[in-house]
């Protein structure tokens, strides 16, 4: 999550879900939490029985909207101008909490001369490079810095890793940086972000957003109240922010409102990053991402060219800040890896890690599936034939084939694309001639299994198994260990260079019960850490070295299981609001992080009522009711001595610890590759043109993923004038595999539908409870008519605007069926983590259901045409 | 044993319906069909035989910049709408068989293997709660998860609320904190919102409140419910009056025993019905109607004895 880790150093939700009972105004845009997340919600809903302003802002009127203070409405895609103009509201009126700001962030920063911005080139940053599609972002660091990335020099630019994405590492030194903390130089931060966001007025915002003016302002009032030593606003977000071609900067442009109001690691502050489903957050702290290794430790890159241990813990470690501290992760990950094969003389096998040779995304390997160079896949509790972007491509490209693995609890749509997807009905695909072969393997439930889910909020949870899995029904750790230990047995005999680092790793787990279980435990204190010696456990990674001497499978999970028989994420004792004694909160059990910026930079709490860590002076230590996310010695007048590096480089009132300057960054000089700053850019496909900036409408160095199955259609195209959007609703999960095959869940949402406002429907003719045909470049499909003055017709820029929400949930299989949303949604790549827009395209709507068969793609084609422009001109 | 009851707070229900599959989840209810109904997001349409526990979703005209929960108006509204278990109640008294039971939690219970299917509480109810499964006939509604009571624990609908939109609790505690929970609303400025618990209605009051805000009958809860046994007394006189007319002299023979069976028994009924329970007690055993019936079937805690 870069847009966190590169604004505050770690790419987790800031807060946890109980503290925002304690927020004055919660702002909540991206999402519809209370649907997605109903059980965290109730910690809002407390807090508006307590007295704050809960605002949603979003393009549809959801259950959220139904229990905000204030509701508005916005077109999809634009809320980066939304938030513009609430931090320019904020700058206008001089509201920034400025005590906060400038010894805790970076706005006093004097940034290089040769940066330009996208007001000076028209829509633009310094270092854009047209041919290469990207930027050369060494113009963007600080008064003096050299390093950043050329957009021509592969070895910096090539890998997301490389850029510490995640984390806000930088490959170079920003210590000691040049400050004014008057913030009148012209190129400090804080003028550079008062001139950049000058245009995003609530003129602006009524014009692009199709937010009346009044209504913006009423929220940009409400929430940049709750700011001072006495009060403190949450900013909730989820898919609505991510799923964007500008996602990262929409969550970028969140975190500068948050700095300049003071509400980062305070109680009832922050930035709680919603996760869509269990362990998701897990998922990116032991990755199943490409680019990261466990502890968003950077994958290397081939083209970066760290072919040793020494280059990759230079180009990736920091002088000053807590990443100085790299060296002593990886090697412990390594040791974790590769046990008594891992030594000093061979690097501890750091050869053996593979290396990223291009874009293995999601989005990147299945383009090379559809082009027919991957031989085989592996699904694990996914379902990508209904939920994944241009779904029709992905079905279609199973089938290139040679073999197929599903993992799941039913026969999903992925398991069976070859006989029942659309494609087959349409003749698109012939079962006869696919020649991939598939192979379901029965999962078993997350009731039927232990281990640790790691939640929203950094939160590791033990879950204990309920019942053994039914029949052939195994564990995910099951497969994968049996898998490992089949394939180790394979190679053993087989010294070929390419099986070197397999037969090195260490496999060791012992196994339990009638199916050999592995157990888990033993995984989870392999995670925590150990001294290789005598094989203790560690009790945090303060205790991890970088000689070989501890092995750690995620050090920033360390501390998780501290001695035997102690595995904190299986405590079930909450003692205080923050949940202390319930799981543990990585890293260290922190529950808010960078809560050093709880208190003044003399170490006193700001205010009484919003105490939450300070310095007892008594003690000479930092104390109160969470964990302190700092030295817990260091005083708060704490002053580097020359030459110091890591953390005793940072003062004693930097809070940001993992940045290696200690501030937080409104502004990002290094780690990003779309801008230090959120500007304002359309989706890839929108009816509007970019007001702002008509030579770049979409986010320059967005990749589109052209191609003759993955179209688009140009800005303000007459043959898809509506705007298009998905989303889940609470009844069901995600592709539906755990939802649609359950009665209780399937009935309550039995088909899939459409929400229209009621002025669309007048528009084309539609009927309420009828069917309706919603089409993009990419694909058709039917559904019923859900007609509510919900759905909000926008006027933007002059012209109305109508907006389409479809739900997709559904596919072909299950107790209810129904054509997947996700076939309409193009694949394409945001720059930083290489996301698809959902949020936000455009489309064709007309009532009556879809042609069948191979008339479908006929239909398609003649809207591609432009013959059915005429059906429903957009009002005016 | 505490009387027990339900407050079922609309101004905090997210519409999440978790109340809706819990309860089928745990008293293994089936399925009620896959229709879309097209009326906002809601599918089970009603309480039934297959749906105890129902969340309706009401939507009202909206307006820019207002949330439904604002003091402003109303836009999307949800509430999760259950039995009654009314203090008087209609299905209970029309109960010919002795199945419906009052339970000790003063909770009324259908029990399934003495129901006959006769259909008299479908009527009998006037919230139209109970109802009749097709497949075998039987009345089924929300059991109050009498066996979780049982077993000192919370109804499955109320554990898993979110938002603590469904509490459960004592009466006397619940209707305390509702009405608390009204001046508290009132004071932010929500001043439509009204607690529903019609006790001057020969229901007598219910065992499952609801704070909803404007009218309730928005949200399918009458006005004025009443339970239809209130019209005994005139039925019964009408009936004595015809008999007395039709069969004349012959009659008169019979007066005494005729006055015992049928004139008498009713009134009884009638009283507890209309008026304070304790007026009813005097009539009959103590606590008759509160007595559990778990272990012998018919014996007890049925109001066959007044009929």
């Amino acid at each position: 999550m870069p847009g966190l880790g590169t604004s505050f150093g770690r790419g987790g939700a800031t807060t946890a879900q109980q503290d925002l009972a304690n927020a004055d105004a919660v702002l909540i845009m991206g999402s519809s939490m209370a649907e997605q997340h109903p059980v965290g919600f109730r910690f809002v809903v407390r807090a508006r029985e307590q007295g704050a302003t809960v605002i949603h802002v979003d393009p549809r009127f959801t259950r959220t909207s139904a229990m905000a203070d204030i509701w508005v409405p916005l077109r999809a895609g634009t809320d980066i101008v939304f938030l513009g103009a609430m931090i320019n509201y904020v700058l206008e009126r001089g509201k920034e909490f400025r005590d906060y700001v400038v010894p805790y962030t970076n706005a006093a920063t004097i940034i290089r001369e040769d940066f330009k911005d996208t007001e000076d080139l028209a829509g633009v940053f310094s270092g854009w490079d047209d041919k290469e599609h990207k930027y050369a972002t060494d113009s963007w660091l600080y008064e003096g810095k050299h390093g950043g990335g050329a957009a021509s020099d592969e070895r910096a630019s090539a890998a997301h890793g490389l850029w510490g994405k995640d984390r806000g590492g930088q490959p170079t030194d920003l210590m000691p940086a040049e400050r004014d903390e008057t913030l009148q130089h012209p190129r400090c931060v804080f003028q550079i972000l008062k001139r950049h966001f000058a245009r995003y007025t609530p003129e602006l915002v009524e014009r692009v957003c199709g937010t009346p003016k009044d209504q913006f302002l009423r929220v940009a009032e409400a929430y940049s109240s709750a700011s001072g030593p006495d009060k403190t606003g949450a900013i909730c977000y989820a898919l609505g922010w991510t799923q964007h071609s500008m996602g990262v900067q929409m969550i970028r442009a969140a975190a500068i409102l948050q700095q300049l109001l003071g509400n980062m690691g305070r109680p009832g502050g922050g930035i709680l990053a919603l996760r869509g489903h269990a362990s998701i957050q897990g998922s990116t702290d032991i990755p199943t991402l490409y680019d990261i290794l466990p502890g968003y430790l950077p994958m290397p890159n081939f083209q970066a060219g760290t072919h040793t241990l020494a280059s990759y813990i230079e180009q990736n470690g920091t002088r000053t800040g807590w990443w100085f501290n790299t060296d002593k992760y990886i090697v412990s990950l390594l040791k974790a890896y590769y046990g008594e094969a891992a030594t000093a003389a061979n690097d501890y096998g750091y050869n053996w890690l593979p290396r990223i040779t291009g874009d293995h995304s999601h989005q990147g390997y299945w383009m090379d599936m559809d082009d027919g160079k991957m031989s085989g896949l592996f699904v694990f509790g996914q379902n990508p034939a209904v939920g994944a972007p241009n779904s029709r491509l992905e079905r279609r490209a199973l089938g290139n084939l040679d073999w197929l693995v599903v993992r799941d609890l039913v026969e999903t749509e992925t398991a069976t694309f070859w006989c029942d997807s659309p494609e087959v009905e349409r003749g698109e695909l012939r079962p006869e001639s696919i020649k991939t072969e598939v192979f379901l393997m029965p999962a078993a439930s997350h009731v039927e299994k232990e281990g640790c889910f790691t939640n929203t909020q950094r939160l590791l949870q033990w879950r204990e198994k309920a019942i053994e899995p039914p029949g052939d029904a195994r564990s995910d750790t099951w497969f994968v260990y049996h898998l490992g230990r089949r394939l180790k047995a394979k190679a053993a005999n087989d010294r070929r260079p390419r099986n070197a680092g397999l037969n090195a790793l260490t496999w060791d787990y012992h196994t339990e019960g009638a199916i050999d279980e592995p157990v888990v435990e033993e995984v989870l204190q392999e995670i925590n850490g150990r001294r290789v010696g005598d094989g203790t456990l560690v009790s945090g990674f303060r205790e991890l070295k970088a000689d070989g001497s501890t092995a750690c499978g995620c050090w920033i999970y360390s501390g998780v299981f501290p001695e035997p028989g102690r595995n904190r994420a299986n405590e079930r004792q909450s003692q205080d609001y923050l949940g202390h004694g319930w799981g543990f909160s990585w890293p260290s059990d922190r529950r808010i992080m960078y809560n050093r910026a709880s208190a003044r930079p003399d170490g006193s709490p700001w205010s009484e009522r919003k105490k939450l860590v300070w310095w007892d002076a008594a003690k000479r230590e930092w104390t109160g009711l969470d964990v302190p996310d700092f030295t817990v010695t260091k005083p708060p007048d704490y002053q580097p001595p020359d030459g110091a590096t890591g953390d005793d480089a940072l003062p004693g009132d930097a809070p940001f610890i993992m940045h290696a300057d200690g501030m937080g960054w409104i502004w990002v000089p290094i780690g990003l590759r779309d801008g230090p700053l959120p500007t304002y850019y359309e989706p890839l496909e929108s009816p509007v043109t970019n007001a702002l900036y008509p030579d770049h409408p979409s986010n320059p160095p967005a990749d589109k993923m052209e191609r003759k199955d993955n179209r688009y259609v140009p800005i303000g195209d007459a043959r898809f004038p509506h705007v298009l959007m998905t989303y889940r609703l609470t009844e069901h999960h995600t592709a539906g595999g755990m939802s649609r095959y359950l009665s209780h869940l399937a009935e309550l949402q039995p088909e899939f539908f459409a929400e229209i406002s009621p002025e669309l429907a007048q528009t084309i003719g539609a009927r309420h409870g009828g069917w309706v045909t919603v089409a993009s470049p990419r694909g058709v499909v039917e559904a019923r008519a859900l007609v509510t003055a919900r759905m909000t017709s926008l006027r933007v820029d002059g012209r109305v605007i109508h907006q389409v929400g479809l739900p997709y949930h559904w596919g072909t299989r299950g107790l209810v069926t129904g054509d997947s949303a996700n076939d309409l949604i193009a694949m394409s790549e945001e720059p930083n983590v290489r996301i698809m827009e959902t949020k936000g395209l455009v489309c064709h709507v007309a009532p009556g259901r879809r042609p069948r068969g191979r008339a479908a793609l006929t239909y398609l084609e003649s809207l591609m045409r432009g013959d059915h422009v005429a059906d429903h001109r957009v009002s005016h | 044993m505490p009387t027990t009851a339900f407050l079922t707070d609309s101004t905090l229900c997210i519409g999440c319906k978790a109340c809706e599959v819990a309860c089928k989840e745990y008293n293994q209810v089936p399925a009620d069909g896959y229709e879309w109904s097209g009326r906002s997001y809601d599918n089970t349409l009603q309480l039934g035989h297959s749906t105890w526990r129902h969340v309706a979703f009401l939507e009202m005209d909206t307006a820019f910049g207002i949330g439904g929960n604002s003091g402003e108006q109303i836009s999307w509204s949800f509430v999760s709408d259950v039995c009654k278990h009314c203090e008087h109640a209609g299905c209970l008294e029309a109960c010919p068989t002795g199945s419906i039971m009052r339970t000790e939690f003063a909770t009324v219970y259908v029990q399934p293997d003495i129901c006959n299917g006769c259909g008299y509480c479908v009527v009998g109810c006037p919230f139209g709660v109970i109802d009749r499964r097709p497949d075998d006939g039987r009345a089924f509604k929300c059991t109050f998860c009498y066996d979780r009571q049982l077993a000192g624990e919370q109804p499955a609908c109320a554990k898993v609320c979110p938002t603590n939109s469904i509490l459960f609790g004592e009466l006397d505690d619940l209707r305390a904190r509702a009405d608390r929970r009204i001046d508290e609303l009132h004071a932010r400025g929500v001043e439509d919102a009204v607690l529903y618990d019609p006790r001057d209605t020969s229901v007598g009051g219910i065992h499952a409140m609801f704070i909803v805000r404007g009218d309730p009958e928005a949200y399918n809860l009458p006005a004025k419910p009443e339970v239809p046994t209130i019209y005994l007394r005139d039925a019964w006189r009408s009936a004595a009056a015809a008999a007395f007319f039709a069969i004349g002299g012959t009659a008169l023979a019979f007066l005494a025993r005729a006055h015992n069976s049928v004139g008498r028994q009713p009134s009884a009924v009638l009283r507890q019905s209309a008026g304070k329970r304790a007026a009813a007690d005097r009539l009959r055993l103590p606590d008759a109607n509160r007595q559990p019936p778990v272990h012998a079937h018919g014996e007890t805690g049925d109001d066959r004895n007044l009929l």
